[in-house]
């Protein structure tokens, strides 16, 4: 089974993750791509107990990911690939040798400088030219925070003012 | 909605909801800040509120809208503004209780509960012990065994 999302969301492992999409796609694996978690015993533990016991997690860089990307993708279970920003996944991507197709916006929240596009994404110039280049990379990219939402298009997902 | 309402409603993502019932009573002390998904802390305290009139004793925030650094900031003012040390959420992976934890080392005195039920409140709501730690692990005691299956 493929890897079946690389999902850019804030929060990292919380209950959209572990449970809107841990349940119904049978989840086996998390994979948490973050440099400073990577550095840090302390975080690991935390997002660890987050962790239900049915499901391992594993933490890397985002050069140790991309370097081990070939492997788990070959894993028997179903695994999803988490990143907290933007940048981070661009960064993956380009390390990635075209190994990851699709990327999942599935939280970007409010902070200073961004605007509001759907309901859980909020982004700032830069973070949207960040998500122009990963789709330049032949990457679709599109925004869908619970499986039941439509994934929302890149284009559309830009061009959206309604917050919806 | 008064304004003492909308301040029991700590977040930026949804709109206040009523708590108390009777704006003539003078306010309770907050004794438990209640943080989870969606409606949920507001659903479950105006249920206290409801069967017990102690629903002033908790202070509701959604995590609807904010990032891990907002809830955690939100919760941060929550404890500085209502004084509480017992926070209650709902899910052990959601992204409160991972703030709450994250913040929990540099507040070693905060106690969380995770997992909640209406009767786990409820218990809370009715109790007096004035050691919180007593408070909370017999409140956790009655959720729990208050679960059944019936017809099973």
């Amino acid at each position: 089974m493929p890897i079946a999302l690389y999902r850019i969301d804030d929060r990292l492992i919380h209950g959209q993750v572990v449970v809107g999409w841990g349940q119904p796609l049978e989840l086996g694996f998390l994979v948490l791509v973050d440099d400073e978690v990577a550095a840090s015993e302390w975080e690991q533990e935390l997002y660890r107990m987050g962790v239900p016991p049915e499901m391992s997690v594993q933490f890397y860089t985002v050069t140790d990911a991309a370097a081990h990307l070939p492997e788990l993708q070959k894993r028997p279970e179903t695994g999803i690939v988490l990143v907290g920003d933007i940048g981070t996944m661009r960064r993956l991507v380009e390390q990635s040798d075209g190994r990851i197709r699709a990327v999942n916006v599935g939280g970007v929240h409010h902070a200073a400088g961004r605007v509001q596009r759907l309901r859980f994404v909020f982004l700032t110039p830069a973070e949207e030219q960040g998500l122009r280049d990963i789709a330049a990379l032949g990457v679709d990219v599109s925004a869908q925070d619970v499986p039941s939402a439509r994934p929302v298009p890149l284009g559309e997902l830009l061009a959206s003012t309604t917050g919806t | 909605m008064s304004s003492d309402t909308c301040k029991r409603m700590m977040s930026d993502g949804d709109a206040c909801v009523n708590t108390t019932t009777d704006t003539d009573v003078a306010p309770a002390t907050i004794r438990a800040i209640v943080a989870g998904h969606g409606s949920f802390a507001s659903g479950i305290i105006s249920a206290v509120e409801q069967i017990t009139g102690k629903g002033a004793s908790f202070l509701a925030m959604s995590n609807t809208g904010l990032g891990l650094d907002d809830i955690q900031e939100t919760l941060a003012r929550a404890l500085d503004h209502s004084g509480a040390h017992v926070i209650f959420t709902d899910l052990p992976a959601g992204s409160c209780t991972m703030a709450v934890r994250r913040m929990m080392r540099a507040r070693p005195g905060v106690l969380l509960v995770t997992g909640i039920n209406l009767s786990t409140l409820l218990d809370f709501a009715m109790q007096d012990a004035s050691d919180p730690v007593v408070a909370v692990n017999a409140a956790l005691e009655r959720g729990r065994v208050s679960m059944a299956v019936y017809g099973a």
